[in-house]
């Protein structure tokens, strides 16, 4: 099977996958993700400098948190290769600072209990569709975009434009902006 | 409110790929906390940093490594976390800043530059540095250039500059190409948080972040 097009079918997969540890505390489904996830995180980190035994622990810890946070993930909110990204990011962060790096003020996202399926399935075609989106890049492009995930650029580079065409997530930040929109308190002036 | 001047593409890919020094994620994460928009735009940038994720090589486990993970899991020890305190008091400073003024701006710890004008500086990791400005409403900062980029989002408030006019949740990106004269708006007393990396260039900061950095 064409790589691209079983990335594609799995997308979904993954969701359910974390929404079966978190629902089920399934540990078959666990160990799929593991199996999957882990070493693409590890290399992520070994790209962006970390030790291979660094790589490692993050990797691991990552993963213990999938498990432990598992009720924050939120299909309508971010995919599942988003979500774990961000949690081994801030993994790799809070290994090479003191302290926690600052996260924005958590923001409720609307009355209602339940994200819409919907929501969850338009955002994971946008999804899939960045990644096409950014396989069609030049070369040179796409070089530049994934150095700057592994913080591995130049002050020029960095610079640069990247061409991201993040259009093709469009009708997600819109969901996004209705849905802060309908709930965010007015800060105190 | 509409925050009008929002963070810029490499500002937001930085922050979403973790490659920022300590004192611009502070801004950035103040920032994302009164910007809606921005924050929405996060989540693309994020989405981006997945999708790298999945594509990179990947490097394999040790042998032992899901069993170790279970074994982890199932003794119930949570893995420690960097202290934060995380007041749920909505005030003048978002969140991420209270955490590390330890309140909101009664706690601030200020400091006099004449004028009326006063700071407080942050403590931050690496060589970037962040600091709480007070201007007096209707009074002027000093004349100013940057070595590197400087990053200031407006708290309370507002300034003008030969830029533009700036309000609450605004940032203003300036580097060494602007010298500016930032004067604070007459209705009430202007807070700003503001970091540099001068005078380190930006590209110099990062390979510094890939070193095991405790403490400075």
């Amino acid at each position: 099977m064409d790589p691209t097009e079983q990335k594609r079918s799995q997308g979904d997969d993954w969701n359910a996958h974390i929404l079966r540890v978190r629902n089920h505390r399934d540990e078959a489904a666990f160990a799929a993700l593991f199996g999957h996830f882990a070493p693409r995180i590890k290399g992520f980190l070994i790209k962006s400098g970390a030790s291979g035994t660094m790589a490692e622990e993050c990797a691991q810890e990552t993963m213990i948190t999938l498990w432990h946070k598992a009720h924050l993930f939120d299909p309508s909110r971010a995919s599942a290769a988003t979500w774990i990204f961000t949690i081994a990011r801030n993994k790799k962060i809070d290994a090479f600072r003191r302290a926690a790096r600052p996260e924005p003020e958590d923001l409720p996202w609307g009355p209602e209990p339940a994200p819409e399926a919907a929501d969850a399935l338009a955002l994971s075609q946008e999804t899939e569709h960045l990644a096409s989106a950014l396989n069609a890049l030049p070369e040179k492009q796409r070089e530049i975009v994934k150095r700057a995930y592994y913080g591995d650029l130049t002050h020029s580079e960095l610079a640069e434009e990247t061409g991201l065409p993040l259009g093709t997530i469009k009708s997600r930040i819109r969901l996004a902006l209705d849905r802060l929109r309908q709930t965010l308190n007015e800060p105190v002036k | 409110m509409t925050v009008k001047h929002l963070l810029n593409e490499q500002l937001l890919m930085g922050y979403a790929a973790g490659i920022l020094p300590e004192a611009f994620d502070l801004v950035v994460a103040s920032h994302l906390s009164l910007s809606d928009e921005s924050r929405a735009m996060l989540g693309s940038y994020e989405a981006v940093g997945g999708v790298v994720m999945e594509e990179t090589e990947s490097v394999e486990m040790t042998a032992d490594a899901l069993g170790s993970v279970m074994a982890r899991i199932k003794s119930g020890k949570a893995i420690p976390q960097k202290p934060t305190l995380r007041p749920t008091k909505p005030g003048v400073l978002p969140e991420p800043l209270q955490d590390y003024v330890g309140g909101d701006v009664e706690k601030i710890k200020w400091r006099s530059l004449g004028g009326g004008v006063k700071q407080a500086i942050l403590p931050t990791s690496g060589k970037a540095q962040a600091r709480l400005l007070l201007i007096p409403a209707g009074a002027a900062v000093p004349d100013h250039g940057h070595r590197g980029t400087e990053l200031t989002l407006v708290l309370q408030g507002s300034f003008s500059d030969k830029v533009d006019h700036f309000t609450r949740g605004d940032i203003e990106i300036a580097n060494e190409d602007l010298n500016h004269q930032p004067i604070a708006g007459p209705e009430e007393d202007c807070i700003c948080l503001a970091a540099t990396d001068a005078p380190l260039r930006f590209n110099s900061l990062i390979p510094r972040l890939l070193q095991p950095i405790f403490r400075i």
